[in-house]
């Protein structure tokens, strides 16, 4: 599949954005108000900041944005409407979080409760996220169980490294977010891990002599193809990464993770080094997602002569 | 509307049949040329005459080679691909906007061009290929069954079929209800084997391809000779020729004296 | 929510017209959709006897073509160099004035000395006429370099030929053989043809060295090496002989088997036939045991044996020479086998299934006929066997000798126009061969005089030659001299050599008509562009001083034009699909047709046919222009149309003759002609009575019609001559009888080529270059969806086809190192070329080929410089020489068939190798061509 840019950074940062926003919504429902305005506004504003510049960059590689409230209308049936629905349902609970939370409004009763429903939703955000992949039947990496997972545990690991980056800078580090970044962290790098396992363990399941059907007479190769030029379907769903480049990039995930990581822990000792390992961990997310996209093989392709999928 | 409709009785489609297309492209330019002045108008066309001219298509011919089994002659087969009209397709289920929509009545599967937001999730959708994005226009283009030539009015009656249909010259594209057992192309697709493409993804496309039919040559008919008695096959000639001649002349004809076979001395 | 309200009844046009595709010469019946004056949308029409409303590729991209930016919008004149591409624009009248002075000083001086010769044109006709009234005997289309040696062999076996001329019988045939064919002229025709088999379970066996398009939904695939189709069609003649499997009845009744041929070895008349005082050629009759005119209705012929004739003549019937020769062991499947890669086997198959097909299945319509000789037929009878050939037979410099061969496979089964067999198509069939003669001989060239004949015909003996008294040709193309004394279609690919070595003399002016003679119509494109461009160091001027052209698009020729008329494209003129030129008829009954302007042109161009008209007026030819001097067609090619005759009675066109337009074939010019063919969809298609619809070489109710419809001069019967005698006339010539008698370095030729009854011989190119240094055949095929060079610059079909490959066999390439996608050199004797190959396996793996003329000259076409077309897209043609390498004595004959100069484009033999670079872009690049001004 084509990696497109707009696609790889809406995912990834608003992915972060929710789940940073899930936490903070976790950290009101389990402590309270926030123990600045300055903390809970920026930290919910960051959040915020991530996932409409995610929203608005996917929208920006619609055909036409103008319609894209016609988007929701449609949840009954599609993942995309409902990822719409929830990305924007998700702001109203938030917005409100973040005044009752931050103190602007005084109402500690409802801090809880609406921390909780906003972490809920961004969960549910990325979840139907990751349903929009995993329910496609014609890309089989996507169409597997652990497309969602992934999708949420990048969402939480990028949100906890920036939760613990964040407090740094309010002077609010505390070990206790080091060990749920570094767990979420971890978890990604294995649920990756037994993505990728899975994938590449995948049989091919159909191959040019299943999609044109001629393998009832023979061994298919290509001919001819229809046109000249690459069209849209060709660029769209024919891109393809060389297994190699693949291969260094996959690496370069972990190596990032792994990073990540090693700059969490490091951050026990100098809690400054977490905003770097911010950086490394929406990279990794960042390399994740392209590759996600890159390696993942269309069914389609197999008319134009690819290998079996 | 991106929900299904309840399954409809009637389902209109393509019969497609490959022992027959020679892949002449009719099928794909006229489709092009009623399209981008159609309903799907305008198909856009990019850098048209210059280094990598790219365009929207509704329907394209590949060509294939296959190597037979048991056979050591490979043969070529040319095959369209447009959509297929699925009964149960992913490709309006995912369309956020309602976009993409089945048909209730005939099932015809359409984008509708006022209301898409050119997300392109139909097309990822789709495994057949057959959704292309008009980046010109910023909308999902398909085909459309020539909805707007299948009942249109203002056609003679003979016209009221797609034009890809009408336009194949050898008659390899057919048209009508394949949710009617008793329709010249449920019969077709019955007599022949007509089959679904990848049945497998649960699409269940109504469009059917007729299999390529197996080859009468060397491999597949007696390999019958001519007799070949021994001695002269031109004294053989020579005597058929005069067979001839007596059978019409009748048998009081007089005799042959006056020739003397191959040379005369 | 609920579905979206549609409109499906929307009317996006205001008006529909009829006319006439020209995306190719197949000339389907269209029917333009149009809305506010612009064309929307173009479908086939349901009507039309051609196209019955199927349409092709090309003619539904027609839309693109005629808005295509690179259209000329204005007459120019070369200000720079030939081609610099400078040009300055000018009026329409300027142009006819420099081409009326230019081609006036020819006129007054030595006609000759114009050249006038047409492409792809369909107004033959017209422009045939123009050149007779000009007095030019330098005139021709495209025939010579396309397929005349399948109309020469057809026309002078039996009256017609493949090519447009005729077609099988769809709807009865069980088992058709298809030769060499890609596409063809009847491209939409063939498709609903093999369609209808396919539907009905007829066999089509196709016989190609390459399985795509026609050949891929073949029941059975020969993968024949080129060149050598002639001996599998004798080698099936071989084993139908030997098993009599043949159709006595209709060899003895239509064809000249039984006729006497003298055998006086060193004679005068020797091979000739043994004739009357009257000129009958004679049989030996059965009952009588004595030589009696052919054509008695109480004879019966013998097929076989010598005689001796009562004047001591010796004689032997032409069959028993065909037998003897067929059924020698050189024909038999295992001694041909090896040599046009068919195994034995299969031959031996294929000749019993159509042994089968033809003897056992015969088919048998309820139509009662008389024949020539007045015998009635209850029913009409047909052997079930069909063929189909052209340029794969064609395109061979044996290619005469092998459609003989395959038109006597044809008739020995008894199936010509039966059911079920091949069938003609009005005007055809003619007399074999048609009596028009060349004009042209010397002394028939004279200043400001018509010549006495059109330019083109039909020799029969060598006293028919265009040739002076010392053997010279008379004609720049050299046709009908002794190089190609049957070159009925004259040789175009040899003008703008010829004219640049002034052999055999200089020309003044080049005028051209929708050719591309500088790059994909040309053989030896580089030289070609050097001949286009080169100078006399005498004069200074160029060796051709002056070429004008008419051409639509940008083409590549424009470049090298002096002066350049832009025609319309074919939704903006008149034009007439005639009779008397290549009709568009049915096997059931003639038809034919017009193009109407469906748009008004929105640049300043004229129709060709118009321009024509008025330099003739303006040039005062005598059928032009009245005797007052004023132009005869006032009202241009409409008017032309409408009131031309040929003959009293005999026009363009064919239908709504007469005052109230209720004539057909014959009758006074109606006013209203025009606007009955527009009331009628734009044809006229007159069907044929059943009982005038097979055997018409000898349906005397036919032969009659077709003598009131003028095409044929008498109700004779048309007798197949399987011995062909005019080519025996020209070997007694070789061998120093008769008045006109061919050089020394001639005889040789002519005597090996001329032979009466077919046969075959390898190849020119083939035999005088060394296989081993040149081991592959290098050909190509027609693609469905493009028009030579005129699909590039349409904005659809190029992104179909918008570069081509060279293809090749998967394990030969392997043997040779090459890679799918691996550029390559392709080496001929005369040139090289670099191309990018890509493998496949239904090819003969001794072949590789290519798409056709897909490969274009930078700039050219308005398409921009760097288009895949210039940059990946190849030709064949650089490495095609015109002429074959130096014979004994030095002379280079053209690359031609000996008989017809029919060009010998499929015999190019090459050498593959891997590119020593792989950089990605074929070779050789020439220069950028300026762009043109576009049109608005
Ligand atoms: N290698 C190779 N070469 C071949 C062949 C092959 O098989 N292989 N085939 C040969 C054969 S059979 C043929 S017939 C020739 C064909 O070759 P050409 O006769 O050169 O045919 P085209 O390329 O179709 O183009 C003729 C010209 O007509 C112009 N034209 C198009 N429409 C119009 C119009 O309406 N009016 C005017 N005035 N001009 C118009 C086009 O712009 C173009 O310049 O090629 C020959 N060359
Ligand atoms: N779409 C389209 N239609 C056209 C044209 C076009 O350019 N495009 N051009 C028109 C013109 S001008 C012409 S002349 C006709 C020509 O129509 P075709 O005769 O169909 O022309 P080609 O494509 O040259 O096809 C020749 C075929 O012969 C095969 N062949 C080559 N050598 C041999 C041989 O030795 N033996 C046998 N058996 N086969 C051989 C080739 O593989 C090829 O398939 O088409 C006309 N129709
Ligand atoms: S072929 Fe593709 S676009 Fe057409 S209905 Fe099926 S899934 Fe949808
Ligand atoms: S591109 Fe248009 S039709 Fe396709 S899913 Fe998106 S909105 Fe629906
Ligand atoms: S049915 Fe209409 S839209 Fe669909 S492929 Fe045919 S011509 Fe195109
Ligand atoms: S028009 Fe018919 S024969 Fe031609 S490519 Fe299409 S389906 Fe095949
Ligand atoms: S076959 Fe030729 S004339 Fe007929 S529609 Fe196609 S391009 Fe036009
Ligand atoms: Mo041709």
């Amino acid at each position: 599949m084509h990696p497109a840019y707009s696609v790889i950074l809406f995912t990834t940062a608003s992915g972060a954005g929710y789940g940073l926003l899930a936490l903070l919504g976790l950290v009101g429902f389990n402590h309270g108000q926030a123990s600045s305005v300055a903390f809970a506004l920026v930290s919910v504003v960051i959040a915020l900041m991530l996932i409409t510049v995610g929203l608005l960059s996917s929208t920006f590689h619609l055909g036409h944005p103008e319609r894209a409230w016609r988007a929701l209308s449609q949840w009954r049936s599609s993942w995309l409407s409902r990822e719409g629905v929830a990305a924007l349902a998700t702001y109203v609970p938030a917005l409100l979080f973040a005044a009752v939370w931050s103190g602007l409004v005084d109402a500690p009763n409802w801090i809880g409760p609406l921390g909780l429903i906003t972490a809920t939703l961004c969960a549910l955000t990325v979840f139907t996220t990751g349903m929009i992949y995993r329910s496609l039947r014609t890309i089989r990496a996507w169409h597997q169980p652990l497309t969602v997972p992934v999708y949420l545990v990048f969402a939480l690991a990028t949100g906890a490294t920036l939760i613990t980056a964040i407090a740094t800078l309010f002077g609010r580090f505390q070990p206790f977010q080091v060990i749920l970044g570094v767990t979420a962290l971890l978890l990604a790098m294995l649920l990756k891990f037994l993505y990728w396992r899975a994938v590449d363990a995948m049989p091919p399941a159909f191959t040019m002599n299943d999609a044109t059907g001629l393998g009832r007479i023979g061994d298919v190769s290509q001919w001819e193809v229809p046109h000249t030029s690459e069209n849209y379907i060709q660029k769209e769903m024919g891109y393809a990464v060389a297994r190699k480049h693949a291969a260094r990039l996959r690496k370069l995930v972990f190596l990032l993770l792994a990073a990540a990581i090693l700059l969490m822990l490091l951050a026990l000792l100098a809690p400054v080094v977490s905003l770097v390992a911010v950086i490394a961990a929406l990279s990794a997310a960042v390399v994740e997602r392209w590759l996600f996209f890159a390696e993942a093989r269309h069914v389609v392709t197999l008319f134009y002569g690819g290998r079996p999928v | 509307m991106t929900s299904l409709p309840p399954p409809a009785s009637k389902k209109l489609g393509l019969v497609i049949d490959l022992d027959t297309c020679v892949g002449c492209q009719a099928c794909v330019t006229s489709c092009k040329e009623w399209n981008t002045q159609g309903y799907s108008a305008p198909l856009s066309d990019y850098d048209p005459y210059g280094s990598d001219p790219d365009g929207v298509w509704l329907n394209r011919v590949h060509g294939y080679e296959v190597r037979e089994q048991g056979q050591d002659q490979t043969r070529i087969v040319h095959f369209p691909r447009s959509c297929l009209h699925c009964e149960t397709p992913a490709c309006v289920t995912v369309c956020p906007t309602g976009a993409s929509y089945k048909r209730a009545e005939d099932g015809i599967v359409l984008v509708n061009p006022d209301t898409c937001i050119g997300c392109k999730l139909c097309s990822w959708a789709c495994p057949y290929g057959a959704r292309e994005y008009d980046l010109a226009q910023g909308v999902m283009k398909k085909c459309t069954l020539c909805v707007d030539r299948i009942y249109n009015e203002n056609l003679e009656p003979e016209d009221r079929q797609p034009a890809c249909v009408k336009a194949c010259p050898t008659g390899a594209r057919h048209f009508g209800d394949l949710g009617d057992p008793a329709s010249p192309v449920s019969q077709l697709v019955a007599e022949r084997g007509g089959y679904d493409l990848l049945p497998e993804m649960g699409y269940r496309p109504v469009n059917k391809y007729l299999p390529p039919r197996a080859r009468r040559d060397a491999t597949n008919t007696s390999n019958t000779e001519l007799p070949k008695p021994d001695g002269s096959a031109f004294d053989r000639l020579f005597a058929w020729a005069d067979r001839l001649l007596s059978a019409k002349a009748g048998a009081s004809k007089p005799d042959l004296t006056d020739y003397s076979g191959k040379l005369e001395g | 929510m609920t579905e979206p309200v549609l409109n499906t009844s929307p009317k996006t046009w205001d008006e529909v017209k009829t006319t006439t595709c020209y995306m190719c010469a197949c000339r389907c019946g269209i029917k333009v959709y149009l809305k506010d004056g612009t064309v929307k949308y173009i479908e086939g029409n349901r009507d039309h006897p051609v196209n019955k409303g199927v349409i092709c590729g090309k003619g539904a991209s027609g839309i693109m073509q005629h808005y295509s930016p690179a259209r000329l919008s204005k007459p120019l004149i070369r200000v720079g160099e030939r081609g610099s591409g400078e040009f300055r624009e000018i009026e329409w009248e300027e142009a006819l004035r420099t081409a009326t002075l230019w081609l006036s000083e020819v006129r007054n001086s030595d006609p000759k000395k114009l050249a006038f010769f047409t492409g792809r044109d369909q107004s033959q006709g017209l422009t045939g006429w123009w050149a007779t009234q000009f007095g030019t005997p330098n005139y021709a289309a495209h025939g010579g370099f396309c397929s005349v040696n399948m109309a020469a062999a057809g026309l002078y076996t039996f009256g017609g030929s493949f090519w447009e001329f005729g077609e099988p019988d769809w709807k009865h045939t069980k088992y058709f053989l298809l030769f060499g064919v890609a596409e063809d002229h009847a491209s939409n025709p063939i498709k609903t043809g093999l369609g209808k088999l396919k539907a009905r379970g007829a066999k089509v066996v196709s016989i190609n060295p390459i399985r795509t398009g026609y050949s891929a939904i073949a029941d059975e695939w020969i993968g024949i090496r080129p060149g050598t189709d002639g001996l599998f069609v004798g080698a099936l003649i071989h084993e139908l002989l030997s098993a009599q499997k043949i159709d006595g009845d209709y060899l003895q009744r239509y064809t000249n088997a039984p006729w006497l041929v003298i055998e006086n070895p060193g004679g005068a008349d020797d091979g000739l036939f043994a004739r009357t005082a009257q000129g009958s050629a004679l049989v030996l009759d059965h009952h009588s045991g004595t030589p009696m005119p052919a054509l008695s209705p109480d004879a019966l012929p013998r097929l076989m044996g010598r005689f001796k004739l009562p004047d001591g003549r010796r004689v032997v019937t032409s069959f028993q020479l065909i037998a003897e020769r067929f059924l020698s062991p050189d024909w038999a499947p295992e001694a041909v086998t090896a040599r046009c890669g068919v195994p034995a086997a299969t031959i031996r198959r294929i000749a019993a299934e159509l042994a089968e097909v033809a003897f056992s299945q015969q088919v048998e319509l309820d139509i009662p006929w008389t024949d020539h000789l007045g015998r009635f037929h209850e029913k009409t009878v047909g052997r079930p066997v069909s063929m189909h050939a052209m340029r794969g037979i064609s395109a061979h410099a044996n290619g005469f000798q092998t459609c003989r061969t395959l038109h006597l496979l044809q008739i020995i089964l008894g199936t010509i126009d039966v059911p079920g067999g091949f069938r003609y198509k009005p005007p055809f069939p003619k007399p074999a061969p048609p009596g028009v003669k060349p004009a042209g001989k010397p002394g028939q060239v004279k200043p400001n005089t018509p010549l006495p004949g059109p330019p083109l015909g039909f020799v029969t003996s060598p006293d028919d030659l265009l040739i002076d008294a010392d053997g010279h040709p008379q004609r720049i193309d050299k046709a009908y001299s002794w190089d190609a004394p049957l070159a009925a279609h004259g040789m175009m690919h040899m003008v703008i050599t010829n004219a640049a070595k002034k052999d055999p003399y200089g020309i003044d002016v080049l005028f051209m008509y929708m050719v591309n003679m500088s790059w994909n119509s040309a053989m030896n494109v580089p030289d070609t562009l050097k001949y286009l461009t080169q100078k006399d160091p005498a004069t200074g001027d160029y060796t051709i001083p002056r070429i004008i052209y008419s051409d639509a698009y940008a083409s590549e020729m424009v470049h090298y034009a002096d002066l350049i008329l832009p025609d319309t494209t074919y939704l903006e003129r008149w034009d007439c699909i005639s009779l008397l030129d290549r009709p568009i008829s049915e096997a059931d009954g003639p038809a034919d047709s017009i193009r109407q302007p469906v748009v008004e042109p929105d640049r300043d161009v004229r129709p060709f046919q118009e321009v024509l008209l008025d330099l003739g007026a303006r040039l005062g030819l005598p059928g032009m222009t009245r005797t007052d001097g004023s132009p005869r067609y006032p009202g241009g090619y409409a008017d032309y149309i409408v009131n031309h005759e040929r003959a009293p009675g005999l026009g363009p066109l064919a239908g709504f003759r007469g005052s109230n337009g209720k004539a057909q074939g014959r009758g006074a010019p109606n006013p209203e002609q025009l606007q009955h063919y527009i009331d009628n969809g734009c044809h006229w298609f007159y069907e044929l009575p059943d009982h005038m619809k097979y055997y018409r070489h000898v349906n005397w109710a036919y032969l009659d019609w077709a003598t009131f419809f003028g095409f044929v001069g008498k109700p004779d019967p048309i007798i197949h001559q399987l011995y062909c005698e005019p080519l025996q006339k020209f070997r007694l010539a070789a061998a120093g009888h008769g008045k006109v008698v061919p050089p020394e370095a001639h005889r040789a030729r002519i005597r090996d080529h001329f032979d009466p009854i077919p046969f075959w011989y390898p190849p020119f190119e083939g035999q005088m270059v060394s296989e081993a240094e040149y081991p592959m055949h290098a050909v190509t095929q027609r693609p469905m969806a493009m028009y030579h060079s005129w699909g590039s610059q349409n904005a659809w079909l190029r992104q179909i086809l918008g570069r081509n490959w060279l293809y090749m066999a998967r394990e030969r390439a392997g043997e040779l190192g090459i890679a799918d996608g691996d550029w390559v050199t392709v080496t001929s004797h005369h040139g090289m070329i670099k191309a990018q190959a890509k493998l496949m396996d239904g090819v003969n793996p001794d072949t590789a080929w290519t798409w056709n003329a897909i490969g274009k000259r930078a700039g050219a076409w308005g398409l921009s410089p760097d288009a895949p077309e210039a940059k990946k897209g190849f030709l064949l043609n650089h490495l095609i020489s015109e002429l074959l390498p130096e014979r004994e004595g030095g002379y280079r004959y053209s690359n031609s068939d000996p008989v017809t100069g029919q060009a010998a484009w499929y015999d190019l033999r090459v050498r593959i190798e891997k590119a020593a670079g792989q950089e990605p872009v074929s070779a050789p690049q020439f220069a950028t061509l300026k762009k043109l001004k576009r049109a608005k």
